[in-house]
């Protein structure tokens, strides 16, 4: 079987089969999570030598530490005798995690063992080996790249792939404005103190393709917040606060889409201020930020927008914006998700600012969130009804803006002028995946990224040629 | 007479449970029966709300570490009566698709104990078991402590401070779109 076969973005039509499948998930997990770059936590997180954040690539449990060099290091967490997660810890501070089972213990501090993680104490050495345990080759499997790009961490299992900048492409933009201070202080951002973590019964790419440039579903799905509003404007104004005088949401917006497979939902050229807040110090404050930011990025020739909603393939979700936060959808099964959410906030802000922001970020999402919750329902309810014999018959419509996407200045980016019901991004993800899931090599995977062929035949009404 | 004195004194604390564990019910059944408005009417005008989130850690850590901390950090909610009152309205628009259907929800609330009385405030401790089911096999339970403190008003008795911890590090509910 090719997974190829089942992503049709010619005509716009994918298989309900890579909803719901679960030996199309295991290729998934086989093919794409292991080799792709995936988020592991933010470096502030682990601040200190031998502090460890507990996270999840994909089908594996991880250990994001920083050694007493200060480097980080992703550690699988599974030991190497019997496979004992060697820490069940959600975070905390140590020099060595000791396995519970039969007690072999793994350094983090490189002065102990000649590379962290590696294996340091073995009960009974001496008389279970003969002294024949050649230590150096059972320590803890290493991540063979990490990369922690202004303070988040992104790593992968596989050491031929690309390097983080190459993976990324010129959707570093946006994680830039994500990782950058409000007023584009480069890296001024830490994450809040606690992870959001829920479980969902629903396949982790409807989680991601949600806010890869699904504007189209705020009106219908979130009626309920907008129609009773929970903006930064207060009671009244709409969800995200944009200025009133900005003609609301879409004006001079367009959908950005990488041949990578990444997304977002506008463009760097939207260029939208900071809302308007009930609040006036926070408008004084934010206005600023603005202005500073607008003088930092202009200098450099850099638009000022690129805010997302974005994807970066395949499962890190992120608004850089109102709010600022960032999800990873972890994959259980074919129809189960744990969905983790970290937000944002600037080194620097004054407290009410991180007050006001904080309340306003778990006001707005996240399992208690006025607007997430109702994206749950969807999620949940679409992997439901999409599992029935007749039902997976019939694919899905990714027919939006189809044939009409527009060359961008980005390298192998195109827009879509589809700015709220458009789904280049989508058909974009969707091939990119079923590239990753058919296991083509590096090179081949290099080869067909190396040019956005859909920039160069627009208008002649074909759509997304493979 | 030193005994009638502490008699009296422990009949009054009696009673003081009784009636404080009788708005605690009557809470309950207002939020089971939906009938948020009158609910509304309980929480006073300073109602402090807050579910930490819960996380797994070492013995020695639990002080520092084993919740997150309202009023600084993330937490599942840490709002006020403001955004209560808002929560209310999203229901009332019948557009809210998380409680469209409408789940069927049950608030236990037991172990209720006086912790201190400094008229007219009450702190109170409690364990609580919510059961949500909606559609058909979407089952949850929420179970976990709580310490409110009430008010005594000239009407009745206020929620004006709600502590409610959680025994879920990880959620295993979709989502927190019931009151809980």
């Amino acid at each position: 079987m090719r997974v190829r076969d089942l992503v049709d973005v010619t005509h716009g039509e994918i298989s309900r089969e890579i909803f719901v499948d679960g030996h199309i998930h295991r290729l998934e997990l086989e093919n794409l999570f292991p080799r792709a770059w995936l988020f592991v936590g933010h470096a502030s997180q682990v601040p200190r030598p031998g502090d460890f954040f507990a996270s999840w690539m994909g089908s594996d449990p991880v250990l994001l530490t920083r050694d007493d060099k200060g480097r980080p290091h992703v550690l699988l967490n599974s030991c190497r005798h019997r496979g004992m997660r060697v820490c069940r810890y959600d975070e905390g501070n140590t020099m060595q995690f000791t396995c519970p089972y039969h007690a072999w213990s793994y350094s983090i501090d490189g002065s102990l063992v000649s590379t962290p993680g590696d294996l340091h104490g073995v009960p009974q050495l001496k008389a279970a080996y003969s002294n024949k345990l050649r230590k150096e080759n059972w320590g803890l499997v290493r991540c063979p790249k990490v990369r922690d790009y202004k303070g988040l961490v992104f790593a992968t299992w596989d050491p031929e792939a690309p390097e983080f900048e190459d993976y990324v492409g010129d959707f570093h933009w946006w994680l830039d404005n994500l990782a950058d201070a409000f007023d584009g202080t480069e890296a001024g951002t830490d994450v809040f103190r606690g992870v959001q973590k829920w479980r969902l019964k629903s396949n982790w790419k409807l989680v991601a393709e949600n806010f890869l440039g699904d504007t189209y579903h705020g009106a219908s799905t979130h009626a309920s917040v907008e129609a009773v509003g929970i903006g930064p404007g207060g009671r009244g104004h709409r969800r995200h606060g944009e200025q009133q005088h900005e003609g609301g949401f879409s004006r001079g917006r367009l959908k950005t889409s990488f041949r990578l497979g990444h997304g977002a939902s506008d463009n760097l050229r939207y260029e939208l201020p900071y809302p308007e807040f009930a609040e006036q110090p926070m408008n004084e404050y934010f206005a600023a930020a603005w202005q500073t930011r607008k003088a930092r990025l202009e200098k450099h020739g850099r638009p000022l927008g690129g805010r997302g909603p974005a994807t970066m393939f395949p499962n890190m979700s992120f608004s850089a914006g109102f709010p600022r936060t960032i999800l990873v959808a972890h994959p259980l099964s074919a129809t189960e998700t744990e969905v983790w959410r970290w937000y944002l906030v600037d080194k620097a802000a004054p407290g009410f600012v991180r007050d006001w922001l904080r309340h306003y970020y778990i006001r707005y999402a996240g399992p208690g969130g006025m607007t997430e919750q109702d994206d749950m329902e969807n999620w949940d309810y679409a992997t439901q009804a999409s599992r029935g014999v007749v039902a997976s018959r019939y694919p899905y419509n990714y027919q939006q803006g189809l044939g009409e996407e527009l060359p961008s200045e980005l390298d192998r980016a195109v827009h879509s002028h589809h700015a709220i019901a458009g789904e280049v991004n989508a058909r974009a993800f969707y091939r990119r995946w079923s590239e990753f899931v058919d296991n083509l090599s590096w090179p081949e995977l290099n080869k067909l990224a190396e040019v956005d062929e859909r920039a160069t035949r627009q208008g002649d009404g074909h759509g997304d040629r493979r | 007479m030193a005994i009638d004195a502490d008699a009296a004194a422990a009949v009054r604390r009696l009673l003081l449970l009784a009636e404080v564990t009788d708005f605690l019910y009557r809470e309950a059944d207002l939020l089971d029966e939906r009938r948020y408005e009158e609910w509304l009417g309980l929480l006073a005008d300073d109602y402090q709300y807050s579910v930490p989130l819960r996380m797994n850690v070492r013995y020695g850590d639990v002080a520092e570490r084993e919740q997150t901390r309202p009023g600084e950090e993330i937490c599942w909610f840490d709002e006020g009566k403001e955004t209560t009152e808002l929560r209310v309205a999203q229901l009332a628009t019948g557009q809210h698709w998380a409680e469209e259907p409408v789940s069927r929800v049950s608030h236990l609330v037991t172990n209720v104990r006086l912790e201190s009385c400094e008229p007219p405030e009450v702190d109170v401790s409690c364990r609580f078991v919510v059961y949500r089911n909606r559609v058909t096999d979407e089952s949850d339970f929420l179970v976990g402590r709580r310490k409110d403190r009430l008010r005594r008003a000239a009407d009745g008795w206020r929620v004006c401070r709600r502590r409610l911890l959680l025994d879920q590090s990880v959620l295993l509910a979709k989502n927190l779109s019931v009151f809980v």
